[in-house]
């Protein structure tokens, strides 16, 4: 199904992944390829542990079973140092943005350069001014961050993840609790960081139609596992009805309106013999 | 047997949270040394756990130091012993009172404001968006704070001493009349560098360490809520006041038994 | 360092911090405790007792209520049985009479025992090693009530201050 010359080399690569947390099963065999120099979505219900892969991806979980591969290391089996360097090359947009609130929006810009590099501040005050500019945030460099707006604070937050030049840059929701135009802003600048700095690029998201908006290729998960993939085309052309209830946002499906509950009737004291009576 | 098992449960968990404190100390001590190298981060934690603290507690030092000047003097004058007010006065201070109130209020107002910082960077993916910038928040974040409690409350608690001592000479001298030189010469002859100076520095570096361990602890292990956080500062706040008062037994027993 | 997140008024209050911290360290060993006056060089000087009662080593040496010294050592003499005090009396004071004499004395009626030193009139001073001659030794008080309640209207009690 998955178009060949895409996934020639692939940046990261789920090989059967089985994860569960709390006693909670949430990957039951997860395949998935992330193509290289694009921007892929990954689409899921809220809860469906779309963000747990991020997280495997980073190295602050590790699967129970299976690989997460990038750049064909699996990164449960690198060491503390090895994971540290394979961090340098990848940058992360936290849903809460997660700017440090004791530091200027210039110094949270910095704060990568200054902890990974031994740059001269002259240098170091180019490259965060650069960053800035590309967000448009430049004019905002002495604020605290507390003082910036929600998509601000989440504009700051991505100028400081694309610090490093990473390869790769990870997007946690990140159009959660915007307005319409912040949010246009933030698919905007998705999809123009990744192809001006030659980025790949995953977005977590259960956002359909920005979703759709900026992938080159697109996953949809249920139940642990993928339940659909394509470019934005094939997967809002699928017949699949667990994909036709997501992208279209039908209440009910194969994913239950009702929370598994006993009988109606039953549970209200109303018994079938003494209802029938 | 329910009860049994409840408290087989809680003993379980108990020490499941003890491990768990151990291995981040472990880590933490780790950390420490890995940010010597970069000491002003340290000395940033020192301004905001100790210079935040110096005020509150050489305040306290001084009213305790008068309380102490004022009873320890109505006490002596019954054996016309007030003679021995500075002695008096100097011994609970160094001994006792400096080392053990100086850590409670440490704890009140740094060892709560830490698990706070520490709970709510954690709340808001702060943390975890250090690990993903490949900075190490042990060293980074726990390391220095670490290290600037246990360097913070010795000087704390000599502060508290020191301006104690003087609380209850403003009070002795200056209202009850006993002989400036008598006051400060029965307290010299009476206090020993070693046994009583020196005994008290270290349990105070004692308390710093558990105070500043227990808050980052429960800081780094809270629940990355608006509820946990503060839960987990009322845990800093009351475990290591326990700690503190219990430690303190232990250490006199062990210092001053002997000698 | 390269951080620049530290402004110049935190160093400043660190130091001011650092500083308030050491000067009371400072306070506690020369002013509160013995370190301070223990400092200087001192010359040992015996003198024997029947009893120094409550007497602790490091209490004070006084001649007319002033510190001159203190008391180094206590020990016993194994040929009579008599208390020997060590005297570490301050350099300073090296013109003590030999015909000086020592007792011990409370402060206060039940206050911490010392030293006194009464001098003599001789000439020659008293030196490192020395040996005080005249000594008076410490009143316990529950002899001297016994001796009142038992003694009391008999004859004075045989050994008094």
């Amino acid at each position: 199904m998955p178009a060949p010359e895409l996934f020639a080399d692939p940046i990261v690569e789920a090989k059967d992944v089985h994860f569960s947390f709390a006693q909670q099963s949430i990957y039951r065999g997860l395949n998935l390829l992330i193509p290289r120099g694009k921007v892929t979505v990954i689409m899921g219900a809220s809860g469906c542990g779309k963000s747990t892969f991020l997280s495997l991806l980073g190295g602050r979980l590790q699967p129970s079973s299976g690989q997460v591969l990038f750049d064909g290391q699996s990164v449960a089996a690198l060491s503390n140092n090895q994971l540290f360097a394979m961090r340098r090359k990848m940058g992360m947009l936290f849903q809460s943005s997660a700017l440090l609130t004791d530091l200027s929006v210039f110094e949270n810009v910095a704060f990568p350069l200054r902890e990974q590099t031994d740059l001269p501040e002259a240098l170091i005050r180019i490259l965060v001014l650069l960053k800035l500019e590309m967000v448009g945030l430049r004019g905002a460099r002495a604020v605290m961050p507390g003082e910036l707006s929600g998509g601000m604070q989440r504009r700051v937050a991505l100028a400081r993840a694309i610090a490093l030049d990473p390869k790769m840059v990870l997007y946690d929701e990140p159009f959660v609790g915007l307005d319409p135009i912040s949010m246009g802003v933030i698919v905007k600048l998705i999809r123009e960081l990744n192809d001006a700095l030659g980025l790949t690029s995953i977005v977590v998201t259960h956002d359909v139609v920005e979703g759709r908006a900026i992938a080159d290729y697109l996953y949809l998960l249920g139940g642990g596992k993928v339940i659909g993939q394509g470019t934005a085309d094939e997967i809002s052309r699928s017949t699949l009805p667990e994909v036709r209830q997501f992208m279209n946002g039908l209440p009910d499906g194969p994913v239950e309106y009702h929370y598994p509950a006993t009988e109606y009737r039953r549970d209200l004291g109303l018994t079938p013999e003494r209802a029938a009576r | 047997m329910k009860p049994l098992a409840a408290l087989g449960r809680w003993v379980l968990a108990a020490l499941a949270r003890l491990g768990a404190a151990v291995l981040f100390l472990l880590r933490a001590l780790g950390g420490s040394v890995r940010v010597l190298p970069r000491f002003s981060l340290v000395l940033e934690q020192l301004y905001c756990l100790g210079v935040l603290t110096m005020l509150i507690t050489v305040v306290s030092g001084l009213f305790v130091g008068m309380v102490l000047g004022l009873q320890g003097y109505y006490q002596l004058v019954n054996f016309s012993a007030e003679s021995s007010l500075g002695l008096v006065v100097a011994l609970f201070l160094v001994r006792e009172l400096g080392p053990v109130l100086s850590a409670l209020l440490f704890a009140g107002r740094a060892g709560s404001a830490l698990t706070g910082e520490i709970g709510l960077m954690k709340a808001t993916e702060q943390l975890s968006a250090m690990e993903m910038m490949a900075v190490d928040p042990i060293v980074r974040i726990i390391g220095p704070r670490l290290l600037a409690g246990v360097l913070a409350m010795p000087l704390l608690a000599a502060m508290f001493s020191a301006v104690g001592v003087l609380g209850g000479y403003l009070i002795g001298h200056g209202q009850f009349g006993v002989d400036a030189g008598v006051y400060w010469s029965s307290m010299q002859n009476g206090v020993e560098l070693f046994a009583d100076v020196l005994n008290g520095i270290i349990k105070s570096v004692v308390f710093g360490f558990v105070i500043t361990w227990v808050a980052l602890f429960e800081g780094y292990h809270a629940t990355p809520t608006s509820e946990g956080v503060s839960r987990a500062t009322t845990r800093t706040v009351v475990t290591s006041s326990l700690a503190i008062l219990g430690g303190d037994y232990i250490l006199t027993a062990l210092m001053f038994g002997g000698w | 360092m390269k951080h620049k997140g530290i402004g110049r008024g935190i160093e400043i209050w660190v130091g001011v911090f650092v500083l308030g911290g050491l000067a009371a360290l400072a306070m506690l060993a020369m002013q509160v405790s013995d370190a301070g006056g223990g400092g200087g060089a001192t010359f040992r000087v015996h003198a024997d007792f029947s009893n120094v009662g409550g007497l602790n080593e490091k209490a004070p040496v006084m001649v007319g209520g002033v510190r001159i010294g203190r008391v180094g050592e206590i020990s016993i003499n194994k040929e009579n049985y008599r208390a020997v005090v060590g005297m570490d009396i301050n350099a300073g004071y090296d013109n003590l009479p030999i015909d000086t004499s020592a007792s011990i004395l409370t402060a206060g009626l039940l206050g911490a025992q010392y030293v006194g030193l009464q001098p003599g009139a001789e000439e020659f001073y008293l030196q490192h090693g020395d040996r005080v001659a005249i000594t008076q030794s410490a009143i316990q008080l529950e002899s001297l009530i016994s001796q009142f309640m038992f003694s009391q209207g008999k004859s004075k009690p045989s050994e008094s201050p």
